[in-house]
């Protein structure tokens, strides 16, 4: 059974519909890529994920409906970073750390994985009381992983995490999120406008456009197919 | 000299009302991106209860005190969920109105249950002086400004250390991203105008006090001032709210007492607010008050 | 620009002012009286619509203006003889001067702070009034020489209402009323499509302070006598309400607001009486305060379930039986 569901799922915004009709799943341990133009309906279908917009249509999660609201969601386990990043400026990195455990209670376990996370990279330790503000996009980028790998979600929906980011960030971006997913086993699903790097970093991809799903399968074959070379991998 | 310090102590006993007010305003402005019109009456209401449990039900100050800032508490909350937040989406504008709706209903509803006859509000705190010396220091200035310190530095310590001021702070900086983080965000802000409540009605209670007697109308005066200090102190900055009140709480003190003629008590308000423009002037975002420049 | 929405407004418009020119035949002397106090109340808040309801600037101040119009109209009269009338447009000038020069320095605040700077307004005012009791006959108040009739006042008034609605009307048809309204939405739109703000809200408060003189001015007429509590800071709030009750950008729809100014808080006993019954009546609906607690629940029905106002479910109403080729 697939960790995520998504059937005939209708989204809109007032009276604009955005998505009308994706089907996906998405199985435990799997990291999933969602490419397409602007506009195309991917924020809008991690936001459905989310509860931040209403949605018609059937979205199952590890196997019951989910909650239409964001509060909901992030109760069952999914951790959405959004695009922008979601970063709460105003307040310094270690209370966006914080902010990222919110939900949890054992305190001895969160405090062990700040410390995972920190020694990875030290500079959150360092500098926990800068404005996550003033930080760089891609300082942000990796705070916003850090936080939410400190919610422990069963599944991580990132919305255009290179958006505005150096090339070398953003492969470092990946790769940490790569060896997350291969170490301990965290589900994603990432939206993406860089489809080479979704591509080589998913093992199944979804290709939307205008709203619903174009095509499917697995990002090798994707990688291969001639439409989506000519159309989005620039080649 | 004598003088001076007692005006000095006597106008930081009338700020720290202004700015138990004023931080009021400034928390939920913050939290909700809304001026709350009707925030001096809320504290009004707050004290007719606390004077009914007194005069009424045979309550001695401080059970009455606190019970009142329990009930003020619960009261704002229930404002927030019932008027606020249904309205929400209509518009600041509409939000406005409906703040001065509850001015106009509160004030209705207070002279209607207890009449606009003038009452009493006997506090502890009230009447006598010290003497230091030649100079006579008012003790109920000295009681108010300790009193407000506590709440300010309470509330103050549950934003900065608790998880719950934590999620409030983050619930007014970026609602969406905290709901995503899984706040309940609008609870949280009916919590923030929980917080506000007491701060209105502790400045209510220790105006009706220091004034002896007051009537429905009594906060009426002081929400301009607490106005005036929020925005002196910057919209956006509770200390700055707090530091704006005692300023301006000293600052027409003294003007009263050394310039008596031009500044009668009648000439107090137009003369803080004159003070309040000119300073807008030179400083658009008041005194403490930031450019905030956003990151994109 | 003879739209269907024109002719509409048109028709409307020539149906008021039948309504208005036929009712003293079906009205006692004291019921002219008091509508003729509607008219005062049209006016100003003809004004308070304008600045409010047209360029989004909140204002608590109207009832300062008013203040100003009313002392000119008494003091001009009763100390230096001029008939009434003619102290009517200089009533309205000096307040609107009034209101300009408060424009300048309230330019730096926005939104909120403007709402809360027009507050000090009537506090400023009225404390002035009483402080320079030479003129003004300080607390106490002061008395107008001539006393009018219901059927006097009511005649007095209603015509001066027509041309300051028309007024209102022309002010708002151009270039002045479409500045305006892009204030309204966003000054950063405004100002990137040319709007001089300076100029533009110092006008709004300019133009809409000159209505409230004027209503001051023919208030005192009307009632005979001025005082300065009577323009107190809640005369501003039902001012606010009434616009807003009426509808926030209609200019017909502040007819509405102002009967509802005069009579809410007339029938709020009865209301409150009939509202008590189920709980058994506790308290004497005729106590003050009742009013208030009427007139501000109304309010708060009105944003709840028609935030356009009468003028807004009015519109709905005509939409629905003469369904137009807008889309929305």
């Amino acid at each position: 059974m697939p960790l995520l569901e998504l059937t005939d799922v209708r989204a809109r915004y007032g009276q604009v519909a955005a998505v009308h009709g994706i089907s996906l799943t998405v199985d435990d341990g799997e990291i999933v890529s969602l490419l397409g133009a602007n506009g195309a309906g991917k924020t809008t279908t991690l936001r459905a994920i989310s509860g931040m917009v209403a949605t018609e249509g059937s979205l199952v999660f590890d196997g019951k409906p989910l909650p239409r609201k964001a509060e909901g969601t992030a109760r069952r386990g999914i951790t959405h970073v959004p695009e922008g990043r979601g970063i709460l400026g105003e307040l310094t990195v270690s209370e966006n750390l914080k902010m990222g455990a919110y939900l949890r209670r054992d305190r001895k376990a969160v405090a062990s994985d700040l410390d995972e996370v920190t020694s990875e990279l030290p500079w959150l330790r360092d500098r926990r009381d800068q404005q996550a503000g003033t930080l760089s996009g891609g300082e942000q980028q990796m705070l916003a992983l850090a936080r939410a790998r400190l919610a422990r979600p069963r599944l991580l929906l990132l919305d255009e995490p290179s958006l505005g980011l150096a090339p070398i960030i953003v492969e470092q971006f990946f790769a940490l999120v790569r060896r997350l997913n291969e170490e301990q086993g965290l589900t994603v699903l990432v939206v993406e406008q860089n489809a080479n790097a979704a591509l080589e970093l998913s093992s199944r991809a979804y290709l939307l456009e205008v709203g619903r799903v174009a095509l499917e399968g697995a990002s090798a074959d994707l990688r291969e197919h001639e439409g989506v070379r000519k159309s989005y991998l620039g080649y | 000299m004598a003088e001076f310090v007692q005006q000095v102590v006597a106008g930081l006993g009338d700020g720290a009302i202004y700015a138990s007010l004023a931080l009021a305003l400034v928390l939920i402005y913050r939290a909700t991106h809304v001026i709350n019109f009707a925030q001096g009456e809320m504290g009004m209401v707050s004290t007719y209860i606390a004077y009914a449990l007194i005069a009424h039900h045979g309550w001695s100050y401080w059970p009455a005190f606190v019970f009142t800032l329990g009930v003020s508490f619960l009261g704002g909350f229930a404002i927030h969920e019932t008027v606020i937040r249904p309205l929400h989406r209509a518009g600041e504008l509409t939000v406005v109105m409906a703040t001065i709706a509850l001015l106009v209903i509160l004030n209705g509803l207070v002279s209607w249950i207890w009449q606009p006859d003038e009452k009493i509000l006997l506090s502890p705190l009230a009447g006598g002086t010290w003497s230091i010396g030649s100079v006579a220091i008012p003790q109920q200035s000295v009681y108010d400004l300790i009193v407000v310190l506590v709440c300010v530095t309470l509330l103050w310590l549950l934003f900065r250390y608790t998880k719950l001021g934590l999620a409030l702070r983050a619930s007014a900086v970026d609602p969406s991203a905290s709901r995503l983080l899984g706040v309940r965000v609008p609870w949280m802000l009916s919590i923030g105008w929980g917080f506000a409540a007491i701060l209105s009605a502790v400045a209510g209670m220790l105006a009706a006090s220091a004034q002896f007697i007051f009537t429905p109308g009594f906060m009426q005066v002081t929400i301009i001032y607490a106005f005036a200090a929020a925005i002196l102190g910057g919209l956006e900055s509770p200390v700055g709210a707090v530091v704006g009140g005692l300023m301006l709480g000293v600052t027409i003190n003294l003007l009263g007492t050394y310039f008596p003629g031009q500044i009668s008590p009648d000439m107090r308000l137009p003369a803080a607010l004159a003070l309040l423009l000119l300073v807008l002037v030179f400083r658009p975002a008041g005194l403490l008050g930031r450019t905030v420049v956003r990151r994109v | 620009m003879i739209t269907r929405r024109f002719v509409a407004g048109l028709v409307a418009a020539l149906v008021a002012a039948a309504v208005i020119l036929l009712l003293p035949l079906f009205l006692s002397d004291t019921h002219e009286y008091r509508f003729a106090f509607v008219a005062t109340f049209f006016i100003a808040a003809l004004g308070l619509q304008i600045l409010t309801g047209y360029a989004g600037l909140i204002s608590l101040g109207q009832s300062g203006f008013m203040l100003i119009g009313a002392y000119t109209t008494t003091i001009l009269s009763v100390d230096h003889g001029w008939h009434e009338l003619a102290t009517i447009p200089l009533a309205g000038l000096l307040a609107g001067i009034a209101g300009f020069l408060f424009g300048f320095p309230a330019l730096r605040l926005r939104g909120a702070y403007l709402a809360l700077a027009t507050f000090a307004i009537p506090i400023a005012v009225i404390a002035l009034a009483k402080k320079y009791s030479d003129f003004t006959g300080g607390g106490g108040g002061k008395n107008l020489t001539r006393v009018l009739t219901g059927h006097e006042a009511y005649v007095l008034t209603w015509p001066i209402a027509g041309v300051m609605f028309v007024l209102a009307w022309l002010l708002l048809l151009g270039k002045l009323g479409r500045s305006f309204r892009t204030i309204r939405e966003s000054e950063i739109a405004a100002v990137s499509s040319g709007v001089n703000l300076t100029v533009t809200k110092t006008l709004a408060f300019g133009i809409s302070a000159f209505f409230a003189g004027v209503g001051g001015s023919l208030y005192a007429i009307v009632i005979g006598f001025v005082n300065p509590d009577t323009f107190s800071i809640n005369l501003s709030l039902l001012l606010l309400i009434g616009v807003v009750v009426g509808g926030l950008g209609s200019l017909v729809g502040v007819v509405f607001g102002a009967l509802f100014i005069e009579y809410v808080p007339l029938y709020a006993p009865d209301i409150l009486s009939w509202a008590e019954k189920p709980f058994g009546s506790p308290l004497d609906p005729q106590r003050a305060g009742a009013g208030a607690a009427v007139y501000g629940f109304s309010l708060l029905l009105v944003l709840f379930l028609a935030p356009y106002g009468v003028a807004g479910l009015l519109r709905r109403a005509y939409k629905s039986l003469a369904p137009s080729s807008y889309t929305h």
